[in-house]
C-alpha cells in the first residue's frame, strides 16, 4: 500500500486541518472536535443544515459547506459514522433559532448515530428534522438503498431553499422531493484501501468489474469481465432509468461522479454516453456535473446519478452557494 | 450474587482485553461481509473505556456502566457505537441507586438492555446482527432468575456460532442477501467477548 500520510489515526484531524487552512474565509473548525461549520454560523433566523458521515469520501462533506449548501459537516472515522455527540455539536453550532435539517446518508450506523444526536438536540430545546438520502438502485427494496452521490443535491436543493428563507419544515419537504427524485449507480474497477489497516476492503480480479458497488465498497449486483466506458455508462442508465418515472421532455441534472482514482478523461466518457442516452429518450439535460463529488478513497470507477427536475428545483440547484466543492 | 462497581470494573476490564486480542479477527470478520473496521472501532472505544475508568473512582455499578456506555457511545462511531452503548446505557439505568446488584436485578437490567438494541437497531431476532446473541443469553438468565458463569458463556458461544447459518436482513452484511450465509457476524463475536468477560469476572469472583 502506497500512502501520502503521516500517521493513520490522524488522517481525519489533519484532513480537517487541511481543509479549514484552505478556506480560512468560509470554515471554521469547532475546537476538539471533527465538526466544521461556515465562518459565520449560526445565521440567524436561518434554517441550518448539517450533513456527514464516514471520512474517504472527499470532497464530502466538508466541501459542501458554503452559503446556500451547508451550515456544517462533521466526520466520522474512515467509512465510519461519526458519533451523537459529534453530531450534536454541529447541531448546536448551526442553530439560529429556526431549527436544524439534518440529512443523513442510509446507513445503518449513520442513522442511529444522527438520530441519538437528534434525540440530545430536542432534550436541549432545538427543533430537528431529519431526512435519509436513499438514491443506489443497486438495492433492489427502496428502504434498504444505501445514500450516495444523490446526497450532494439534497444538499444543494435544500441549502438554497434554507437560504431563502423557508421554515425547517419547508426545507425538509424539499429535501425530501429530491429523495423521492433522485437515483444513482455506480461500477468499481479496483478496490479502496483503509488507511487504517492498510488492506483492500474487497477483492477485484484485473480484468473485473463490480457493478451496483457502494461508495464503500460494499457488494453491487454483478461482478464481470470489464466492459467499455459506453457500455458501462448504458449499463448504468438502465437500472436508474428503469426505476425512475421519466417521460419525454422531462428535465432532469445529470451527475458523472468519480470514485477516487478514475480520471475526468473517463468519466467525460461515460458522461457522453450517458447525454446521448437520454438524448434518445428525448429528456432534456437541464444541468451537468461531471468531477470528483463523493469519492470513496482511492476507489477505481464511478456512479452516474439522475435527478427528475420540476421548476422549483430547477431554481434552487440554480441559485448561486459558495460551496467550494460545488 | 453480589455484583460491585469493583466487579464491574474487572468485566469491562477483562471484555476489553478480548477485544484488543482479537482486534484483528474482528476487523477480518467484518471485511467478509460488512466493512472492515469492526475490530478497529470497538478496540478504540474500549481503550478510551479503560482510560476514563482508570482515572475516576465509582461506587455503584450503575457508575461504571453509564461511564462505560457514555465513552463507548463517542469513541466507537459506526453502527455498534451506538449499540454497545445503548445496551450499557440501559443496565445503568436498571440498577441506578444499588450499591451491590443481586441476579434478579442483573436479569432485568439484561432484559433492558436487549430492549434498548432493538429498538435502537430496528431489529429483531432472526438478522444476523448482536441481537441473535443477547437474545438467547438473556432468555437463558430470564428462564433461571441467576447469572451463572458456565451458562452464560455456553450460550453465548453457541448463539455466536450459530449467526454463522443466518442471512443477514439489516445492517451492511444484507447487501450480500444469500452471500452473507457462512460467515459469523462480527458483533455477536464481540458481545460473545463481552459475556465471556462477564463469565470470567463471575467465576473469579465465586
Amino acid at each position: 500500500m502506497k500512502k501520502i500520510i503521516n500517521d493513520p489515526n490522524q488522517v481525519v484531524t489533519e484532513m480537517l486541518d487541511g481543509v479549514v487552512a484552505a478556506y480560512p474565509d468560509q470554515i471554521k473548525r469547532i475546537p476538539d472536535t471533527t465538526v466544521v461549520t461556515k465562518k459565520d454560523a449560526p445565521v440567524q433566523n436561518k434554517v441550518g443544515i448539517v450533513s456527514g458521515g464516514g471520512s474517504g469520501h472527499e470532497p464530502a462533506h466538508a466541501g459542501y459547506i458554503g452559503k446556500g449548501m451547508l451550515d456544517a459537516a462533521v466526520a466520522g472515522e474512515v467509512f465510519t459514522s461519526p458519533t451523537p455527540d459529534q453530531v450534536f455539536e454541529a447541531i448546536k453550532a448551526v442553530d439560529g433559532g429556526s431549527g436544524v435539517l439534518l440529512v443523513i446518508k442510509n446507513y445503518s450506523g449513520d442513522v442511529m448515530n444522527f438520530e441519538m444526536a437528534a434525540e440530545m438536540a430536542e432534550a436541549e430545546g432545538i427543533d430537528v428534522a431529519q431526512v435519509i438520502v436513499k438514491d443506489d438502485v443497486a438495492i433492489e427494496e427502496r428502504d434498504g438503498r444505501r445514500g450516495v452521490a444523490g446526497t450532494i443535491f439534497v444538499h444543494k436543493i435544500a441549502g438554497a431553499k434554507a437560504e431563502a428563507g423557508a421554515s425547517l419544515e419547508e426545507v425538509k419537504a424539499a429535501a425530501e422531493k429530491v429523495i423521492a427524485n433522485v437515483r444513482s449507480m455506480g461500477v468499481a474497477l479496483t478496490p479502496c484501501i483503509m488507511p487504517a489497516s492498510g488492506k483492500p476492503g474487497f477483492e477485484l480480479d484485473d480484468d473485473e468489474m463490480e457493478i451496483g458497488i457502494g461508495i464503500h465498497g460494499e457488494p453491487g449486483t454483478e461482478r464481470k469481465p470489464l466492459g467499455s466506458a459506453d457500455d458501462i455508462a448504458a449499463e448504468l442508465m438502465d437500472h436508474i432509468l428503469a426505476d425512475m418515472e421519466l417521460a419525454e421532455s422531462d428535465d432532469v441534472a445529470v451527475m458523472v461522479n468519480g470514485m477516487g482514482a478514475t480520471p475526468e478523461m473517463e468519466l467525460q466518457l461515460v458522461n457522453r454516453k450517458v447525454q446521448a442516452i437520454l438524448q434518445e429518450k428525448g429528456i432534456n439535460t437541464h444541468k451537468t456535473f461531471v468531477g470528483e463529488y463523493m469519492t470513496s478513497l482511492e476507489m477505481a470507477g464511478c456512479s452516474v446519478t439522475l435527478l427528475k427536475l420540476d421548476a422549483d428545483m430547477k431554481e434552487l440547484l440554480d441559485s448561486p452557494t459558495t460551496a467550494p466543492a460545488f | 450474587m453480589k455484583f460491585t462497581a469493583d466487579l464491574a470494573i474487572d468485566w469491562m476490564t477483562k471484555a476489553n482485553q478480548k477485544i484488543q486480542d482479537n482486534k484483528d479477527y474482528l476487523s477480518s470478520l467484518d471485511q467478509a461481509i460488512g466493512d472492515g473496521d469492526h475490530g478497529i472501532n470497538m478496540a478504540r472505544g474500549f481503550d478510551a473505556v479503560m482510560n476514563k475508568l482508570g482515572n475516576n473512582d465509582y461506587e455503584q455499578v450503575a457508575d461504571v456502566w453509564k461511564e462505560s456506555a457514555m465513552t463507548l457511545m463517542s469513541k466507537v462511531g459506526g453502527a455498534s457505537g451506538p449499540l454497545f452503548g445503548t445496551a450499557l446505557l440501559k443496565m445503568s439505568m436498571a440498577v441506578k441507586g444499588e450499591a451491590e446488584v443481586d441476579d434478579k436485578t442483573f436479569v432485568e437490567a439484561l432484559e433492558d438492555a436487549l430492549a434498548g438494541i432493538k429498538q435502537r437497531g430496528k431489529a429483531e431476532e432472526g438478522e444476523k446482527t448482536m441481537i441473535d446473541v443477547w437474545a438467547p443469553v438473556v432468555e437463558k438468565m430470564n428462564e433461571a432468575q441467576t447469572v451463572e458463569a458456565g451458562v452464560l458463556r455456553d450460550t453465548a458461544e453457541s448463539a455466536m456460532e450459530a449467526t454463522k447459518d443466518i442471512v443477514a436482513t439489516k445492517g451492511r452484511a444484507a447487501y450480500l442477501k444469500e452471500r452473507s450465509k457462512g460467515h459469523l457476524d462480527p458483533g455477536s463475536v464481540s458481545s460473545y467477548y463481552l459475556f465471556a468477560a462477564l463469565a470470567e469476572t463471575l467465576e473469579g469472583e465465586g
